[in-house]
């Protein structure tokens, strides 16, 4: 619709549209556009340049542009200097500079696509009121695409609705289609406002649990020279979840990470407790890689970064192979895997092209294939349909169930509900 | 990329950050070429004396400038002993062994070399630690008329390198996590490498619909908020620089040192 995917190696466009009567491609800058990631977005290294980026691209008066972008910033809430280095911003501030970047083009149409699917809940929240802001001040038309309809659902007055063929499933106002074609939008995996996942809840830790890992006095690092948080002292309980929260910036990752045994302790120790000891100790980070594999799997933020191999299959492989298992008891463990996670027609797809819920129930898959006895997961849930949540929230309570410890990177306030356990907030961060 | 414009950002306002990116291209010319095609020790260390006279200029601290150096002074005695060793000899000869031969000329060579190497290196650093690359873009599309697309890709291109450092580093924790990273270095050095090019191709792509959404490439004059002029100061940095370099080889050619790299 913004007129950019026009030529044939961005995909075949059939039928008719138009921008204001006329072929979009016509009218670049009446449509505003907004995508999912929010390094995407930003195009320059100074906030001031990147809202001035568009106008000037449409050719507006130089001498405009500096009250447009002020108008813009202040429309989108954000009040930093101009000066201010975009990479310095935290998600939900960049996005609403990539919103405040198209609002000074005084765009017709905004037109976002899952803009807050990459943010905490305050990012959300904050690029909610914002796109709420811009659009009734400047009179412009909102078309949103999401699956987590519930943050929209003040502003909405109309909803589409694609089938998977690219038809037409629903088209009317909210409440009625949404009553009207509950079912079937749950079964697409769309999030409806007042629908929660129905799956049990399970309980906080209980005393008396047998702890797998254990930190003291633990400082933690990402690039071995800015700690990021001191004197963090937790467990991680077996058989139990442990969560970790906190806003962006606060380090949830790198402590994951720290505890996974990837990341040395920048101070004070991660130590096993009912994990059996590498050939060097009890401290994870001592450990060689393949010891990692049966004790502590890892899941990353961006499954891609874990792909190893073209082909679902042998991706699976990689980990009981590294053991030395015969061929038998690897095509055995990964068909049951395959099987489990709703992957087998995948089996020969190369990983890297699968969809975003796929991406991340393979890389879930190659953790649970050597069957590790404890899982760290950094953000499980991001960008997930509801179909794709539920999947990896039963999965983790399986997990949990047989006895393993689950560690979790989350915002999400329902993980924390469903997961039980014990909950880690970890408090500071940029400002 | 960062780094240096942070730096730049806490310093107060200096002479030559009135004086335009592009032109300071233009000074690294004047200040390099001269010396390029001359060989003596002379007219180098006084250009170099000069050169560490206008760091006030600069708006940048002589413990900085000496931090930045710090590569270049460690890599000069290497340039210097091979010179040392291995030059035409000529004079009175020192010492001989197998190829090498320390002689007068020789050590003067040596001598010239090295303070050649540091004259090359200060006036990039004087020049460029502070500019802002926004500004250099600015300056070479509106000053020197370079096309607009070409300067603004590379310039949001260049935004972006920040976010392979972080990709490099999670892919090397996911190859531990994955059981293979303790053997075959070499092997997983490449197949990160191939993953990484794979994140290029689609991050610019991105970049691409990003920036054409903003109307990046419409068929329209584009206009530029950051205005890049030239101004008298210009002027006057280049005078200087031209200043700089007669003054080194007028002290050279009256010491008698002068010599040009071909004579």
């Amino acid at each position: 619709m913004a007129g950019l995917l026009g030529t044939e190696e961005d995909g075949h466009a059939a039928g008719a549209m138009q921008v204001d009567g006329d072929d979009p491609a016509a009218h670049r800058g009446r449509v505003g556009l907004v995508l999912q990631d929010p390094d995407a977005g930003v195009v320059l290294s100074r906030v001031g340049d990147d809202v001035a980026f568009g106008c000037e691209n449409l050719g507006v008066d130089p001498v405009e542009i500096p009250a447009r972008v002020g108008e813009a910033l202040s429309a989108v809430g954000l009040r930093v200097p101009l000066e201010r280095e975009t990479a310095r911003l935290s998600g939900g501030q960049k996005q609403r500079l990539a919103i405040a970047g198209v609002l000074a083009m005084r765009p017709g149409l905004l037109l976002l696509d899952e803009p807050t699917a990459n943010l905490d809940p305050a990012g959300v929240s904050e690029v909610r009121r914002a796109v709420g802001d811009a659009v009734r001040s400047s009179g412009a038309t909102l078309v949103v695409i999401e699956h987590r309809t519930d943050v929209w659902i003040d502003l909405m007055t109309r909803v589409i609705v694609l089938d998977a063929d690219g038809g037409l499933l629903a088209d009317g106002a909210p409440a009625e289609v949404f009553a009207r074609h509950a079912d079937a939008l749950l079964a697409a995996g769309v999030w409806l406002p007042g629908r929660p996942v129905e799956l049990p809840a399970l309980p906080s830790t209980p005393p008396g649990s047998v702890d797998a890992l254990r930190a003291r006095g633990l400082s933690i690092s990402r690039d071995g020279h800015t700690v990021v948080q001191e004197g963090l002292d937790l467990e991680v309980a077996a058989g139990a979840a442990s969560i970790l929260t906190g806003s962006n910036g606060a380090g949830k990752s790198t402590l994951a990470l720290t505890l996974a045994g990837l990341l040395p302790e920048h101070s004070g120790t991660v130590e096993a407790v009912s994990l059996p000891a590498g050939r060097r100790g009890m401290r994870p980070s001592r450990w060689s890689s393949r010891e990692l594999l049966t004790r502590i799997g890892t899941v990353f933020q961006d499954p891609e970064h874990q792909f190893l191999t073209q082909t679902v299959r042998d991706e699976l492989a990689v980990g009981p192979r590294a053991l030395k298992m015969t061929d038998a008891a690897t095509s055995r463990i990964v068909d049951d895997l395959l099987e489990r996670l709703g992957l087998t027609a995948l089996a020969r797809a190369n990983p890297f092209t699968l969809s975003g819920g796929q991406k991340r129930r393979l890389s879930v898959a190659t953790v649970l294939a050597t069957a590790p006895q404890v899982i760290v997961l950094d953000e499980p849930t991001f960008g997930q349909d509801r179909r794709g949540w539920a999947g990896i929230i039963g999965l983790l309570q399986e997990q949990i169930g047989e006895g393993r410890a689950v560690v979790a990177v989350t915002h999400d306030d329902d993980v924390v509900r469903l997961l039980g356990g014990r909950r880690y907030a970890l408090t500071g961060g940029p400002a | 990329m960062t780094a240096p414009t942070a730096e730049a950002g806490a310093g107060r306002a200096a002479w030559l950050d009135g004086v335009n990116p592009a032109v300071r291209i233009l000074l690294a010319l004047v200040l390099s070429i001269p010396l390029l095609s001359t060989i003596d020790p002379v007219s180098a260390a006084v250009a170099v004396a000069l050169l560490l006279v206008c760091i006030p200029l600069t708006g940048l601290r002589f413990a900085t400038v000496l931090r930045r150096m710090l590569p270049i002074l460690l890599l000069t005695p290497i340039a210097g002993l091979s010179m040392l060793l291995y030059a035409e000899p000529g004079g009175r000869i020192y010492a001989t062994f197998w190829y090498a031969t320390i002689s007068d000329a020789s050590i003067a060579f040596a001598i010239a070399v090295a303070v050649r190497v540091i004259a090359l290196a200060l006036p990039t650093i004087l020049l460029f630690s502070r500019v802002d690359p926004i500004e250099l873009a600015a300056a070479l599309a509106q000053v020197v008329r370079l096309p607009a697309r070409l300067v603004l890709g590379v310039l949001a291109g260049t935004r972006t390198l920040g976010l392979f450092v972080d990709d490099w580093r999670a892919m090397r924790l996911a190859r531990r996590a994955r059981g293979v990273g303790d053997r075959n270095a070499v092997r997983r050095f490449f197949s990160m490498a191939f993953v990484l090019l794979v994140f290029a191709v689609r991050r610019g792509t991105r970049l691409a619909t990003a920036m054409e959404a903003r109307g990046f490439g419409a068929p329209i004059e584009r206009t530029w908020a950051r205005r890049s002029t030239l101004s008298g100061r210009d002027a006057v940095a280049v005078a200087g620089a031209v200043a700089i370099m007669a003054i080194s080889i007028a002290v050279a050619v009256l010491a008698g040192t002068f010599r040009f790299v071909w004579s």
